[in-house]
């Protein structure tokens, strides 16, 4: 580049340089492909489905089409919320119950490799039966109110974001361990200094997961002998062959869902801001 | 600097032993290594006299137990057998009052603190601030160039550059030893002709006793006062070499005929190792 042209582009900034401008736009056209083109999918496929139930004349019992629903929707807005705020509040407190159970564990099977041994194999087993299995079991014991679908999620969340922060617990740079003896650290100081913070990427890893598990952890709770909740209303809804009304309260579930994935997203770029762009 | 305004006579190179005194002893010093095939003898009967305000280069085929020695400097290795004395008493605590800084081959950095952050980090570990000594960070910082990078991340800093902070870390707080493991080992040549330099002007600058590590015979001579080479198999020391060569030099020392006839000997030392 000539030094006129460097000049220009010192003073006025990236906006007369024709090679920066060609990047922002090239930038911007990106942005908005990304944003345009799942909002694409989503019409397409509403869209294809809207089709194939009028094209294949497909009876409202079996499948409703996305018009029927989304009039359900409007006509049992109130009945849905109703019903989506119990699940609501048994996602999000089995979500902090396992996975604060999860990072506390994760915790003392770092500071012991005894511990770690014993009770690890019992995490997978716990992990190996189904949340169908689970549920059942868990009503008998704790009743009909929120605490078995709180415990169903927050074990269904429990171990992926055990796994996780385990390793991001023990994966630090053996060096970066090296220093902090050559600092005389004590294990509090390299937890908190050094374990804890390289751990946070793994953790938000499990914890994005752990959005969408507690959700169904909670549904499903709920199956089993429940009068409200989202799960309820799926169950209610099947035995009465209101489908629409079950496809409604399944996209009440995935909103849910999705809008805690985007809130925990969000707290991960909020929290872990020393990565690259490129990471995100 | 503080080291300098500390010792009136800086105890350097020749002066040194009238001023400062022995800095590290190593007598009959053994470690090994233990696996589950085998076990190696890193370093066997070393004897090593350190003197204070000396830069030392540790020079050796791979596998001599160059780092190794530095570590059990350093006590993040126990020696097993003969002894070893680091500034009158052990190595364990010469570590527990902060007489030691440490460079690693990775400037392992921690990667969600600055660049000032991370120099900070000894001051908030293990009542650092107790040993803060006389230089803040950030003007250690400026010592090794990167003033205005204060508060730049790891990631956006060059390979030379992290390796810079973590020479600004390892000189908190004034330690009396800085030991350096193959530091420039993974920085391209024109960096590491420019970070060689800055180092000498950091020792020349704080009195810090420096030990050094490298398998360049280059690096060895134009840093070091002395360059003990090292054998493999097992380590031990193969011959401690002076560098005749001015405490006042340039890079351009290297094409003197002076830097030249050490650098060839270093060379047909190492044939023998």
């Amino acid at each position: 580049m000539s030094t006129p042209n460097l000049t220009v582009s010192a003073q006025a900034g990236a906006l007369v340089d024709p090679e920066a401008v060609a990047w922002l736009t090239a930038r911007a056209r990106e942005r908005w492909r990304r944003r345009t083109l799942p909002a694409l999918g989503l019409i397409g496929l509403v869209v294809l489905w809207w089709a194939l139930v009028a094209g294949l004349d497909v009876k409202p019992f079996i499948a409703p089409s996305p018009v029927l629903v989304a009039q359900t929707i409007a006509a049992k807005w109130s009945l849905l919320l109703q019903n989506l705020v119990p699940t609501t509040l048994e996602a999000v407190g089995g979500f902090l119950v396992g996975n604060l159970a999860a990072i506390l564990l994760a915790t003392v099977f770092v500071h012991s490799k005894a511990i770690q041994e014993a009770f690890f194999p019992i995490a997978v087993m716990i992990n190996t039966i189904p949340v169908v299995a689970k549920a059942p079991i868990l009503v008998l014991l704790m009743g009909n109110g929120m605490e078995p679908k709180i415990t169903i999620a927050a074990l269904i969340c429990f171990f992926p974001t055990l796994v996780n922060m385990v390793r991001g617990l023990e994966s630090v740079n053996p060096q970066s361990m090296e220093l902090m003896r050559v600092l005389s650290a004590s294990k509090r100081e390299v937890f908190f200094k050094l374990r804890l913070f390289n751990s946070l990427p793994y953790l938000f890893s499990a914890l994005k997961i752990a959005t969408s598990t507690s959700v169904i952890g909670a549904v499903v709770g709920e199956w089993i002998g429940s009068t409200k909740g989202i799960g309820a209303l799926i169950i209610q809804a099947t035995y009465n062959f209101d489908s629409a009304l079950l496809y409604a309260a399944v996209i009440m579930s995935s909103c849910l869902a999705g809008a805690f994935f985007l809130l925990v997203t969000l707290l991960e770029r909020l929290v872990v801001r020393w990565q690259p762009a490129n990471v995100h | 600097m503080a080291h300098v305004a500390e010792h009136e006579a800086p105890p350097r190179g020749a002066r040194a032993d009238a001023a400062g005194g022995i800095a590290i002893t190593c007598r009959g010093l053994g470690v090994r290594f233990f696996t589950e095939r085998r076990s190696v003898t890193a370093l066997s009967g070393i004897d090593l006299d350190v003197q204070r305000g000396e830069l030392l280069t540790l020079l050796g085929p791979s596998g001599c137990g160059k780092s190794t020695l530095l570590r059990t400097i350093a006590d993040l290795m126990r020696p097993s057998a003969g002894e070893i004395t680091v500034l009158g008493g052990s190595a364990e605590a010469a570590r527990r009052r902060r007489a030691i800084g440490f460079v690693f081959q990775d400037p392992a950095l921690l990667p969600w603190r600055t660049a000032l952050q991370n120099v900070g980090l000894p001051l908030e570990i293990a009542d650092g601030a107790r040993h803060a000594g006389s230089v803040t960070p950030a003007e250690l910082l400026e010592l090794v160039g990167l003033k205005g990078w204060e508060h730049a991340y790891p990631h956006e800093l060059s390979g030379g550059m992290r390796q810079r902070v973590a020479i600004a870390r390892a000189l908190v707080g004034d330690p009396t030893i800085l030991l350096m493991d193959e530091p420039f080992g993974a920085v391209d040549e024109i960096t590491r002709d420019r970070l060689n330099e800055e180092l000498r002007r950091i020792w020349r600058e704080t009195g810090t006793t420096i030990l050094f590590v490298t398998h360049s015979i280059y690096e060895a001579a134009y840093l070091g006062q002395r360059v003990l080479v090292l054998a493999a198999n097992p380590g031990r020391v193969r011959e401690i070499v002076r560098v005749a060569l001015p405490d006042e030099r340039t890079l351009d020392v290297r094409e003197t005929g002076a830097f030249v006839e050490i650098a060839a000997y270093l060379r047909r030392v190492l044939e023998t190792c």
